[in-house]
């Protein structure tokens, strides 16, 4: 891992995947400086979230290579790439982020668990997964709260100070916003800018939703930068 | 924290789990509790006789001896002759002896005579002795004492007349020589419970109009007549002996072994009990076998929950791997469930038995004079709680490897 390397590079990757609808995904180059905040568009089987397991490490290239901050992920073990992905990438679902027999903290504490590293800068984890909470306009008081009570919009800030936790250098969102209504949208993104700015983090987001570009560096469209060959099962 | 997890994912799911840890913890309450009534009918069978060194009885096998002098099961196939009988008794090791001679019955029970010195002598559960619920040891001819059973069945009270017939299960009855209940004895949980005693004169004063099993022709005997008669017995059907050091039992089961007069054969009680045990004993294994079934259907059980929760908590488990989880920790969290749950149920299985023994002890002890002992669990119950909760790891392997193949195939993605 260097200091200097792209916080994400594909290059001439090709993944296959056998299960009941075979497909196959082919990725010439793909390349997301640190820092920079990215928006990949593209509709559903368009093989968005094959591209993000592939960064995350949970799906293997048959070849090529997927480097995140420099790292080639297909050098790794699995567990290795477990590990990784746990003290690197910051990750935020569309919905259903939380366990919700589990309180808040435990909840944003929960990567810190998989990445000493990570423990080890977010310091005093409770003050701050408290401090996150408040910066994300959360109740501080929320931290001991479980997180089945939460609605939609909290738990997904709840989510978002979880991938924020030990400043992970790429940050990962799958849809967040798709769950919440159009206010908390703007909102919800508002926050989320300011912390990724502020914590100087590289930011890939997912999305169908095209009216969101003008907040972006830079706009990926899957269908440019992939191909997607699926064979009827 | 996987510990904190595992919890809360089990208190996220209290009903379910909750039943599945009351499915276990009834099994193992009733393995525990057939375990804790085999032991308490071996160990009250093993009490039926206690502070009885030997047993005399003419040859046969020591099972059958017992059976028939203690349980009055059977009956003796030849008796031992008075004459031989003093003979023993007047031996420099003998502390005591009491005879006991059978044969005759009222209604369903047995009659035994024996002297006075039976109630002193005999003793069962911990050398306890023999205590009256209501009237006195017998004093008279006529007299009887009957065990708290007999009194029940019969719903007889002190003082109420009982009429002896010869032989077994017979109906040839000896109407010319009324008994009186003199005593009722407290119930033991032995076979004494199911006999009526009477002196061994009376025994004699019964036969004195008899000669080969057959009644005499004529008047029968009036008794007054038979009163002034000696009524010193011909021969006893058994007797039971003390000696004086534990030392000489051995010597003294010698001599009688090898008595010359007549073949006799004496066997220690113990030895002898145990022997018909393992006869018994058949039972008692096949009914532990049921609760062990008992006890793996709800291991079974808890699988099943297990496999059946997989589905629901996929998007769980995909959390868990976007957070950089390995699939084997998934798969040690599922265990990990597992065993508590099932020390969960086998904690709750034990107090369940407590509570329960608690309750039914005297219940038990009253109806079947059986006791069962509240104690701190055995190294062989703790082992078998330990038992349980491994087998919960062990049948939870089974869903948490099923888990573990769905995560890695999920990623953090959950495919439907």
């Amino acid at each position: 891992m260097t200091d200097d390397a792209p916080a994400l590079s594909l290059r001439d990757v090709r993944f296959r995947w056998r299960g009941r609808a075979p497909f196959s995904l082919q990725i010439p180059e793909v390349i997301i400086a640190q820092g920079e905040k990215v928006l990949l568009l593209g509709d559903s089987g368009s093989g968005k979230s094959t591209l993000l397991s592939l960064v995350c490490g949970t799906v293997v290239a048959e070849s090529g290579e997927v480097r995140v901050m420099g790292t080639d992920l297909s050098d790794l073990s699995s567990g290795r790439r477990d590990g990784f992905r746990a003290e690197h990438v910051g990750v935020i679902f569309q919905q259903f982020n939380l366990l919700p027999f589990a309180s808040v903290l435990d909840n944003i504490l929960l990567p810190l668990r998989f990445a000493p590293n990570r423990r080890t800068r977010a310091g005093a984890t409770r003050e701050t997964a408290t401090d996150l909470c408040r910066a994300l306009s959360l109740p501080s008081a929320i931290v001991a709260a479980r997180a089945a009570e939460l609605s939609v919009g909290q738990q997904q800030r709840v989510a978002v100070a979880r991938a924020l936790i030990g400043r992970p250098p790429l940050l990962i969102a799958d849809e967040p916003t798709s769950a919440l209504d159009a206010g908390s949208q703007t909102a919800f993104l508002d926050l989320l800018f300011e912390q990724v700015e502020a914590h100087a983090m590289t930011l890939l987001m997912v999305s169908h939703d095209a009216r969101l570009s003008s907040r972006f560096d830079r706009v990926l469209h899957m269908d440019e930068i992939a191909t997607v060959e699926r064979q009827a099962a | 924290m996987i510990l904190r997890l595992a919890l809360g994912s089990l208190v996220a799911r209290v009903v379910t789990v909750g039943m599945t840890v009351l499915a276990i913890a009834m099994s193992v309450a009733l393995f525990l509790g057939v375990e804790k009534v085999r032991t308490g009918a071996k160990d009250s069978f093993a009490d039926t006789i206690s502070g009885t060194d030997l047993i005399v009885g003419a040859r046969s096998g020591s099972v059958q001896l017992l059976l028939y002098s203690v349980f009055r099961i059977g009956n003796a196939t030849n008796n031992v002759t008075w004459q031989s009988y003093e003979e023993i008794a007047a031996r420099p090791e003998v502390d005591w002896i009491v005879p006991i001679s059978l044969g005759d019955s009222h209604r369903q029970f047995r009659v035994m005579g024996t002297t006075a010195a039976f109630f002193d002598r005999y003793k069962y559960r911990d050398r306890r002795s023999l205590a009256m619920q209501d009237g006195v040891v017998m004093d008279d001819l006529f007299d009887a004492v009957i065990g708290s059973d007999v009194a029940a069945t019969l719903g007889y009270s002190v003082g109420d007349p009982i009429v002896v017939a010869h032989g077994i299960a017979s109906f040839v009855e000896h109407k010319d020589q009324p008994f009186r209940i003199a005593g009722v004895l407290e119930k033991t949980g032995t076979p004494v419970d199911r006999t009526v005693i009477v002196s061994m004169e009376a025994i004699e004063a019964i036969h004195v109009d008899w000669r080969n099993g057959a009644r005499t022709p004529g008047e029968p005997t009036p008794v007054e007549r038979i009163r002034q008669m000696d009524l010193t017995p011909k021969a006893v059907t058994a007797a039971l002996v003390g000696v004086k050091s534990p030392l000489q039992t051995f010597a003294l089961q010698r001599a009688i072994n090898d008595y010359g007069q007549e073949p006799l054969l004496a066997v220690l009680p113990g030895v002898a009990l145990q022997e018909l045990w393992s006869i018994v004993g058949v039972a008692e294994t096949a009914l532990l076998a049921v609760s062990a079934m008992v006890v793996i259907t709800a291991l079974i059980g808890l699988m099943a929950t297990i496999f059946s929760s997989l589905n629901e908590r996929r998007r769980e488990m995909a959390i868990l791997r976007a957070m950089g989880a390995r699939p084997r920790t998934i798969l040690s969290l599922l265990v990990c469930e597992a065993v508590l749950t099932a020390t969960a149920g086998a904690a709750l299985g034990l107090a369940l038995l407590y509570g329960g023994l608690i309750i039914a002890q005297p219940m038990v002890d009253s109806a079947f004079g059986l006791w069962l002992p509240i104690e701190a669990p055995s190294t062989r119950d703790i082992g078998m709680l330990a038992s349980v909760v491994a087998a919960g790891a062990i049948v939870s392997l089974l869903p948490a490897i099923r888990a573990y193949r769905l995560s890695l195939a999920d990623g953090m993605m959950v495919r439907q």
